[in-house]
Protein backbone atom coordinates (compact mmCIF):
# COMPACT_ATOMS: atom_id res chain seq x y z
CA UNK A 1 0.00 0.00 0.00
CA UNK A 2 1.40 3.51 -1.20
CA UNK A 3 0.46 6.04 1.68
CA UNK A 4 0.25 9.57 1.04
CA UNK A 5 3.38 12.05 1.66
CA UNK A 6 1.17 13.86 3.96
CA UNK A 7 -1.44 12.36 6.31
CA UNK A 8 -3.72 12.41 9.96
CA UNK A 9 -4.13 8.89 11.08
CA UNK A 10 -5.74 7.89 13.94
CA UNK A 11 -4.28 4.72 14.36
CA UNK A 12 -0.58 3.76 15.56
CA UNK A 13 1.75 5.63 12.78
CA UNK A 14 4.53 2.67 11.65
CA UNK A 15 7.67 4.78 11.72
CA UNK A 16 9.50 2.68 8.71
CA UNK A 17 6.21 3.32 6.51
CA UNK A 18 6.98 7.06 6.70
CA UNK A 19 10.62 6.42 6.04
CA UNK A 20 10.45 4.53 3.05
CA UNK A 21 8.14 7.05 1.43
CA UNK A 22 10.79 9.41 0.99
CA UNK A 23 13.28 6.85 0.02
CA UNK A 24 14.96 7.98 -3.53
CA UNK A 25 18.08 6.65 -5.24
CA UNK A 26 19.33 9.86 -5.12
CA UNK A 27 19.08 10.07 -1.07
CA UNK A 28 22.44 9.87 1.08
CA UNK A 29 20.51 10.95 4.03
CA UNK A 30 17.15 10.52 5.52
CA UNK A 31 16.61 12.06 8.56
CA UNK A 32 14.00 10.80 10.90
CA UNK A 33 11.83 13.16 13.87
CA UNK A 34 9.31 11.19 16.32
CA UNK A 35 7.37 13.27 18.30
CA UNK A 36 6.35 11.09 21.37
CA UNK A 37 3.71 11.73 24.08
CA UNK A 38 6.05 12.81 27.73
CA UNK A 39 5.12 11.97 31.01
CA UNK A 40 6.06 14.81 32.97
CA UNK A 41 6.20 18.85 31.79
CA UNK A 42 7.30 20.95 34.34
CA UNK A 43 6.52 18.95 37.28
CA UNK A 44 2.93 17.78 35.97
CA UNK A 45 2.24 14.41 35.56
CA UNK A 46 0.03 13.41 32.03
CA UNK A 47 -2.07 10.22 32.23
CA UNK A 48 -2.58 10.51 28.61
CA UNK A 49 -3.52 12.75 25.46
CA UNK A 50 -5.98 13.70 23.00
CA UNK A 51 -5.02 14.87 19.90
CA UNK A 52 -8.04 16.53 17.61
CA UNK A 53 -7.10 17.84 13.72
CA UNK A 54 -9.04 19.88 11.02
CA UNK A 55 -8.48 17.39 9.27
CA UNK A 56 -8.74 18.50 5.73
CA UNK A 57 -6.93 21.38 6.56
CA UNK A 58 -4.30 19.70 8.44
CA UNK A 59 -3.87 17.69 5.48
CA UNK A 60 -3.53 20.68 3.00
CA UNK A 61 -1.08 22.76 5.23
CA UNK A 62 1.04 19.26 6.06
CA UNK A 63 1.40 19.41 1.78
CA UNK A 64 2.58 23.31 1.88
CA UNK A 65 5.00 22.62 4.49
CA UNK A 66 6.54 19.42 2.16
CA UNK A 67 6.09 22.30 -0.70
CA UNK A 68 7.98 25.13 1.46
CA UNK A 69 10.61 22.43 2.11
CA UNK A 70 11.27 21.78 -1.52
CA UNK A 71 11.34 25.35 -2.60
CA UNK A 72 13.58 26.05 0.47
CA UNK A 73 16.07 22.76 0.04
CA UNK A 74 15.72 21.35 -3.64
CA UNK A 75 16.43 17.94 -4.27
CA UNK A 76 14.38 16.98 -0.69
CA UNK A 77 11.36 14.97 -0.25
CA UNK A 78 9.56 15.08 3.21
CA UNK A 79 6.82 13.41 4.85
CA UNK A 80 4.70 13.78 7.25
CA UNK A 81 2.26 12.01 9.29
CA UNK A 82 0.69 13.11 12.34
CA UNK A 83 -1.99 11.10 14.53
CA UNK A 84 -5.15 11.96 16.41
CA UNK A 85 -7.03 10.40 18.63
CA UNK A 86 -6.33 9.28 22.35
CA UNK A 87 -2.31 8.90 22.97
CA UNK A 88 -1.07 7.34 25.69
CA UNK A 89 2.79 7.92 27.59
CA UNK A 90 5.77 7.19 24.46
CA UNK A 91 2.97 6.84 22.17
CA UNK A 92 4.11 8.25 18.60
CA UNK A 93 2.32 11.59 17.93
CA UNK A 94 3.92 13.00 14.79
CA UNK A 95 6.54 11.63 12.95
CA UNK A 96 8.85 13.59 10.14
CA UNK A 97 11.14 12.03 7.35
CA UNK A 98 13.49 14.10 4.69
CA UNK A 99 15.71 12.54 2.78
CA UNK A 100 18.13 14.66 0.43
CA UNK A 101 21.10 13.62 -1.44
CA UNK A 102 23.47 15.44 1.39
CA UNK A 103 23.29 15.27 5.09
CA UNK A 104 22.52 18.68 6.09
CA UNK A 105 19.52 20.00 4.25
CA UNK A 106 18.11 16.62 5.37
CA UNK A 107 18.59 17.77 9.64
CA UNK A 108 17.59 21.32 8.28
CA UNK A 109 14.44 21.02 6.63
CA UNK A 110 12.93 18.14 9.49
CA UNK A 111 13.78 20.98 12.13
CA UNK A 112 11.74 23.56 10.10
CA UNK A 113 9.09 20.88 9.58
CA UNK A 114 8.35 20.71 13.17
CA UNK A 115 8.21 24.12 13.81
CA UNK A 116 6.15 25.38 10.59
CA UNK A 117 3.61 22.50 12.13
CA UNK A 118 3.59 24.35 15.26
CA UNK A 119 2.55 27.52 13.24
CA UNK A 120 -0.16 26.62 11.16
CA UNK A 121 -1.23 23.08 11.08
CA UNK A 122 -4.84 22.99 12.80
CA UNK A 123 -4.55 20.07 15.31
CA UNK A 124 -4.80 20.80 19.08
CA UNK A 125 -3.88 18.50 21.78
CA UNK A 126 -5.52 18.18 25.33
CA UNK A 127 -3.91 17.00 28.23
CA UNK A 128 -5.34 14.51 30.64
CA UNK A 129 -4.20 15.14 34.19
CA UNK A 130 -4.74 13.62 37.53
CA UNK A 131 -6.39 17.03 38.98
CA UNK A 132 -8.06 17.89 35.15
CA UNK A 133 -7.87 18.52 31.20
CA UNK A 134 -7.24 21.54 29.44
CA UNK A 135 -6.26 22.28 25.47
CA UNK A 136 -2.87 23.36 25.22
CA UNK A 137 -2.10 25.48 22.34
CA UNK A 138 1.56 26.66 22.98
CA UNK A 139 1.97 28.01 19.00
CA UNK A 140 1.35 31.54 20.41
CA UNK A 141 2.53 30.56 23.83
CA UNK A 142 -1.03 32.22 25.56
CA UNK A 143 -1.92 28.24 27.01
CA UNK A 144 0.68 26.89 28.75
CA UNK A 145 1.38 24.38 31.13
CA UNK A 146 0.65 25.45 34.89
CA UNK B 1 -26.42 29.61 4.14
CA UNK B 2 -22.80 29.38 6.01
CA UNK B 3 -21.46 26.96 8.04
CA UNK B 4 -18.89 27.80 10.82
CA UNK B 5 -16.66 25.24 12.07
CA UNK B 6 -15.22 24.84 16.06
CA UNK B 7 -12.58 22.82 17.11
CA UNK B 8 -10.78 21.97 20.33
CA UNK B 9 -11.35 24.10 23.49
CA UNK B 10 -13.65 26.50 21.56
CA UNK B 11 -16.16 23.23 20.58
CA UNK B 12 -16.40 22.45 23.51
CA UNK B 13 -17.17 25.28 25.75
CA UNK B 14 -19.78 25.95 22.77
CA UNK B 15 -20.72 22.37 23.12
CA UNK B 16 -21.13 22.02 19.48
CA UNK B 17 -18.48 21.42 16.48
CA UNK B 18 -20.95 23.09 13.97
CA UNK B 19 -23.38 26.19 13.70
CA UNK B 20 -25.13 27.21 10.18
CA UNK B 21 -25.71 30.94 9.80
CA UNK B 22 -28.31 32.15 7.29
CA UNK B 23 -26.75 34.80 5.46
CA UNK B 24 -25.98 35.07 1.61
CA UNK B 25 -22.36 36.86 2.49
CA UNK B 26 -20.44 38.23 5.44
CA UNK B 27 -16.97 39.23 6.57
CA UNK B 28 -15.11 37.53 8.66
CA UNK B 29 -15.83 39.87 11.92
CA UNK B 30 -19.63 39.44 11.36
CA UNK B 31 -19.80 35.93 11.22
CA UNK B 32 -17.26 36.16 14.41
CA UNK B 33 -19.69 38.84 15.89
CA UNK B 34 -22.78 36.83 15.04
CA UNK B 35 -21.20 33.39 17.13
CA UNK B 36 -20.96 36.02 20.12
CA UNK B 37 -24.15 37.13 20.11
CA UNK B 38 -25.16 33.57 20.09
CA UNK B 39 -22.47 32.53 22.62
CA UNK B 40 -21.47 36.03 24.57
CA UNK B 41 -19.96 34.12 27.25
CA UNK B 42 -17.00 32.63 24.85
CA UNK B 43 -14.00 34.44 24.45
CA UNK B 44 -13.18 35.23 20.50
CA UNK B 45 -10.14 37.18 20.89
CA UNK B 46 -7.61 33.93 20.41
CA UNK B 47 -9.35 32.96 17.36
CA UNK B 48 -8.27 32.77 13.84
CA UNK B 49 -10.82 31.95 11.50
CA UNK B 50 -10.20 30.08 7.83
CA UNK B 51 -12.61 30.53 5.25
CA UNK B 52 -12.39 27.12 3.03
CA UNK B 53 -9.49 25.66 4.70
CA UNK B 54 -7.55 28.85 4.11
CA UNK B 55 -6.25 31.37 7.38
CA UNK B 56 -7.76 34.51 6.78
CA UNK B 57 -8.71 37.64 8.68
CA UNK B 58 -11.39 39.89 9.58
CA UNK B 59 -12.07 41.99 6.21
CA UNK B 60 -12.61 38.09 4.12
CA UNK B 61 -15.96 37.84 2.69
CA UNK B 62 -18.07 34.62 3.16
CA UNK B 63 -20.37 33.12 0.90
CA UNK B 64 -23.49 31.54 1.54
CA UNK B 65 -22.02 27.59 0.90
CA UNK B 66 -18.50 28.31 2.17
CA UNK B 67 -17.18 26.80 4.99
CA UNK B 68 -15.37 29.37 8.30
CA UNK B 69 -13.54 27.79 11.15
CA UNK B 70 -12.93 29.15 13.96
CA UNK B 71 -9.45 27.53 15.34
CA UNK B 72 -7.88 28.10 19.11
CA UNK B 73 -4.29 28.53 18.87
CA UNK B 74 -2.80 25.49 17.02
CA UNK B 75 -0.52 22.91 18.62
CA UNK B 76 0.48 20.01 16.50
CA UNK B 77 4.14 17.92 17.06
Amino acid sequence: MKAELFSIVDNPIIVDDVIQQVQSVNAGAITVFIGTVRELTNGKRTLYLEYQAYESMAVKKLAEIGEEIKSKWPGTIAAITHRVGRLEISDVAVVIAVSSPHRKEAYEANEYAIERIKEMVPIWKKEYWEDGTKWIGDQLQKVSYE
Amino acid sequence: MIKILFFAGLQEEIDSDSLMMESAEATVQEVKRYVQSIYPNVDLQQVIAAVNEEFSNGDDIVKSGDIIAFLPPVSGG
